[in-house]
């Protein structure tokens, strides 16, 4: 009995210290998915907590000043500039931007919206605009589900 | 033609369902003939799979851009190679592979043991072709590899095709995937023996004897899938990371941990009886964490790197997932009394409670992976808002399990079964313990102290390779002294006598040298910077001076080359090249880096792009320390498993534990 009580100690100390690892992990990392559009409304919270925002890049809103890149995200692809639910971001990551990231992509931007109202992003993920929709003659149901290319990627 | 593939497809699923009925009723009635037919079956299904796929291959190869399929994953211009790879490039031409890996694997269990296993074997194949079943009626039903396009049917012009994503145009795309699915798909073979065992109420561990060259091949082509993953998002993707917690890569390490923990568990069983459900356990996980990880590249459920786009069959593996674990389940609850174990823990020091240990930790991390990984769907489900967690948090719990286990690796071998006493602790690990505190103390002294994980893990690095060299050293010495050989054909011999031993052994090592190349990610340098032509830059103690900008077009794509002259305190070390590509048929852009490996250190250069006003030259460079001990760490892991896989010499036999009452049982154990 005695070896069992040893052993069973042991294990609820080593799934203690995982469990606290695990707790302190999910406090500093945990970022929340939102849409343009929810960021808007989550008011002053949207200041202290890391976001992933979705949305896509605005046609010829790419700058890029040396390392830093800024660009306008936008909810729904292909609108106007007039569209009020819009997103300035700035990107200062290390990382070179993902190849696929230019002129409406589909864009994650991780990183925190600052008090000035602009997202500081720290990591961006792009998907590139579907290159199938011009081609409506190559549409078919199973090309659809196939037409998004791999995402890919850039952290800092 | 795609009639005729499409029409194998739908055929194999009919022999395959016919086989599971078959194996069951002939099982049941006791009719020879019926089993006999359904074991037929199984080589049928595995013909037609083996007709579809070497047509879908044809009409890749000769470009029949009629074919959805053909249209979106290659075009003309494509190299040979990349058009037969393109088998795996999408959604159904995947599910394709995978349901004729299986058959492929059906087939040879079938025929392997056509003799043995008389009332268990019918079982197998039922599980087996269950399995392939629920493949199979998704490429026939729901996703076919055969579908043609309007433009085919005479509507509108055909087209040259898409192409691959020009990303997976590299060498280590070609065989990565079908390395996984090889590890994937194998599992299925040991999970189907331990459910034809528990059907059939063995009381021994034949499933375990039988099954363990599969397992430990299979585990091998996983490992070699992941590491041949990481190889190409190193090569490729630019930011010089082989490994990001991404969902998908996670998907293909669950079932890896669980099966790593279910090689090592084995052992429990088969020299003492114990362990006998959590084997089970662990080997119903791995299958369904194969299952799942298949789910998870191909739902949409979370969103990633790899994923295959939004699809229909996520609904399908969900049911089959919770059909097929409920069964398992009840199944095991069912069969509890004949898992008893044979014998007991004896003492918290022991080689048993290593085992358990290395279990324990082994699948406390798979679970936190498995958690962060799903953070996002079960967050949305009970708060209504969806979260992910990132690097931080698993990099967070698997660094100190990753040097729990390492130390454990160093221990565990050496430990003795049933109890160990202070003094042979002693006599094993003081040399070792030495070993890694000497160097601990001597990196910390250099200005190790600011990173105390590296620190630990180099100790344990050392401590581990010291406790190998001395069992080498020990057994080797002693044939050395009684043949009065030299040490190298003593140490073959050594390890030709207990090839599962030694062979693990060498395995561990290449675990440490992998670890080695983990921990210098601790001391990565990297730099951004826009240079214009003739400019220069330091990262390190190199210099990058840009010579030249190259320009240039082939049939594929357009091209930019930086000429990259590199130099290290002032000494010319020659000249990089990174490159950027602009692929022509998908107006897609992509980074050719460009590295100079050595041993101590890579040097990493990324062409990022140009300045915005297109004089300058965006470049990252990168110093990656110790990362190639990674790739070295995986050969010689390969090599380890190699040497398991062959023979013994001579074939022990030991009685499998001294406890009373059940001495009669012998084992034939091979270690």
């Amino acid at each position: 009995m005695n070896t069992y009580w040893k052993f069973g100690a042991i294990v609820v100390v080593i799934i203690g210290v995982l469990v606290w690892l695990a707790m302190g992990g999910v406090t500093e990392s945990k970022t929340y998915y939102k849409e343009i559009k929810e960021v808007r409304q989550m008011g002053d919270r949207a200041h202290d907590a890391k976001l992933r925002v979705n949305g896509y890049v605005e046609q010829g809103s790419i700058v890029r000043d040396g390392a830093q890149v800024s660009f306008v995200m936008h909810q729904t692809p292909g609108v106007l500039q007039k569209d009020p639910v819009r997103l300035a971001v700035v990107y200062n990551g290390i990382d070179p931007l993902p190849d696929t990231f230019k002129d409406n992509a589909q864009a994650l931007a991780d990183g925190r919206l600052g008090q000035d109202g602009v997202f500081h992003a720290s990591k961006i993920q792009a998907k590139c605009a579907s290159k199938y929709e011009a081609k409506p003659q190559m549409k078919s149901p199973q090309m659809k589900t196939e037409a998004q290319p791999a995402l890919t990627q850039a952290r800092s | 033609m795609e009639n005729i593939g499409a029409l194998s497809i739908l055929l194999a699923f009919c022999f395959a369902v016919y086989a599971v009925v078959a194996s069951v009723i002939g099982r049941l009635k006791k009719n020879s003939f019926l089993i006999v037919s359904g074991q037929r079956a199984v080589y049928s299904v595995w013909l037609l799979l083996t007709v579809a796929s070497g047509l879908l291959i044809y009409s890749l190869l000769t470009g029949d851009f009629r074919l959805a399929y053909v249209a979106a994953h290659t075009d003309s211009s494509m190299k040979t190679i990349y058009k037969f790879t393109a088998w795996w490039g999408g959604q159904q031409g995947s599910l394709l592979l995978w349901a004729w890996l299986l058959a492929t694997y059906s087939a040879v269990v079938v025929f392997m043991n056509r003799r043995k296993f008389r009332d268990m074997m019918p079982w197998v194949t039922s599980v087996l072709m269950v399995t392939e079943t629920f493949f199979l009626s998704l490429i026939a039903f729901v996703l076919s590899p055969f579908a043609i396009l309007e433009a085919g049917r005479g509507n509108v012009v055909e087209g040259v095709g898409q192409g691959l994503n020009p990303l997976l145009q590299y060498w280590t795309m070609v065989i990565h995937p079908p390395m996984l699915y090889l590890g994937y798909v194998g599992f299925t073979v040991p999970f189907a023996f331990a459910i034809g065992s528990l059907i059939t109420k063995q009381p021994g561990d034949a499933w375990i004897h039988t099954t363990r060259r599969w397992t430990i091949v299979t585990w091998l082509f996983q490992s070699a899938g992941i590491l041949l993953g990481q190889g190409w998002a190193y090569a490729v993707l630019g930011w010089g990371g082989y490994w990001a917690w991404d969902p998908v890569e996670n998907a293909s390490l669950l079932p890896w941990i669980t099966a790593t923990a279910f090689l090592h568990s084995v052992m429990m069983q088969e020299k003492k009886g114990m362990m006998k459900v959590w084997n089970m356990v662990l080997i119903s996980g791995t299958f369904f964490l194969c299952i799942f990880g298949t789910f998870l590249t191909r739902s949409g459920v979370v969103s990633s790197v790899h994923a295959f786009a939004q699809s229909p069959i996520g609904k399908y593996f969900v049911m089959f997932l919770a059909v097929g674990i409920a069964a398992t389940v009840i199944l095991i609850l069912e069969r509890l009394k004949y898992l008893k174990s044979e014998a007991r823990l004896e003492s918290v020091v022991s080689r048993e409670s290593s085992f358990m240990f290395n279990n324990l930790i082994l699948v406390a991390s798979c679970f936190a992976v498995l958690w962060g990984t799903m953070f996002p769907v079960i967050s949305e489900a009970v708060t209504g808002e969806k979260i992910s967690v990132d690097a931080p948090f698993f990099n967070r719990i698997n660094i100190p399990i990753g040097l729990a286990l390492i130390f454990l690796t160093g221990v565990g071998p050496l430990i003795a079964w049933r109890r160990s006493s202070l003094e042979s602790l002693k006599r094993a690990f003081l040399i070792p313990t030495i070993a890694g505190v000497a160097l601990m103390v001597l990196l910390g002294v250099l200005g190790g102290y600011e990173h105390p994980y590296a620190l630990v893990s180099f100790g344990l690095c050392m401590f581990v390779t010291a406790t190998i060299f001395t069992e080498f050293w020990k057994g080797a010495s002693a044939i050395r002294a009684k043949n009065g050989i030299g040490f190298f054909p003593a140490a073959i011999q050594l390890t030709h006598r207990n090839t599962r031993r030694y062979g693990g052994y060498l395995v561990h090592m290449g675990i440490v040298f992998m670890f080695i190349g983990y921990t210098g990610a601790a001391f990565n340098q990297d730099v951004t910077k826009e240079v214009p032509t003739g400019g220069s830059f330091d990262i390190g103690h190199y210099s990058v001076r840009v010579a030249n900008v190259e320009h240039g077009e082939n049939d594929t794509y357009l091209w930019d080359r930086l000429d990259a002259d590199v130099s290290r305190n002032g000494k010319s070390l020659g000249m990089l090249f990174p490159e950027r590509r602009l692929y022509k048929a998908s107006q897609q852009p992509t980074s050719e880096v460009s590295i100079r490996r050595r041993l101590n250190e890579d040097f990493y250069i990324n062409f990022a792009g140009a300045s915005a006003d297109g004089r300058r030259a965006v470049i990252q460079a990168y110093v990656f320390p110790l990362v190639s001990w990674i790739w070295i760490g995986f050969w010689v892991l390969a090599f380890g498993t190699g040497v398991c896989l062959i023979p013994n010499k001579v074939r022990l036999s030991y009685a499998r534990t001294q406890v009373v009452g059940v001495a009669e049982k012998h084992a034939t154990v091979e270690n």
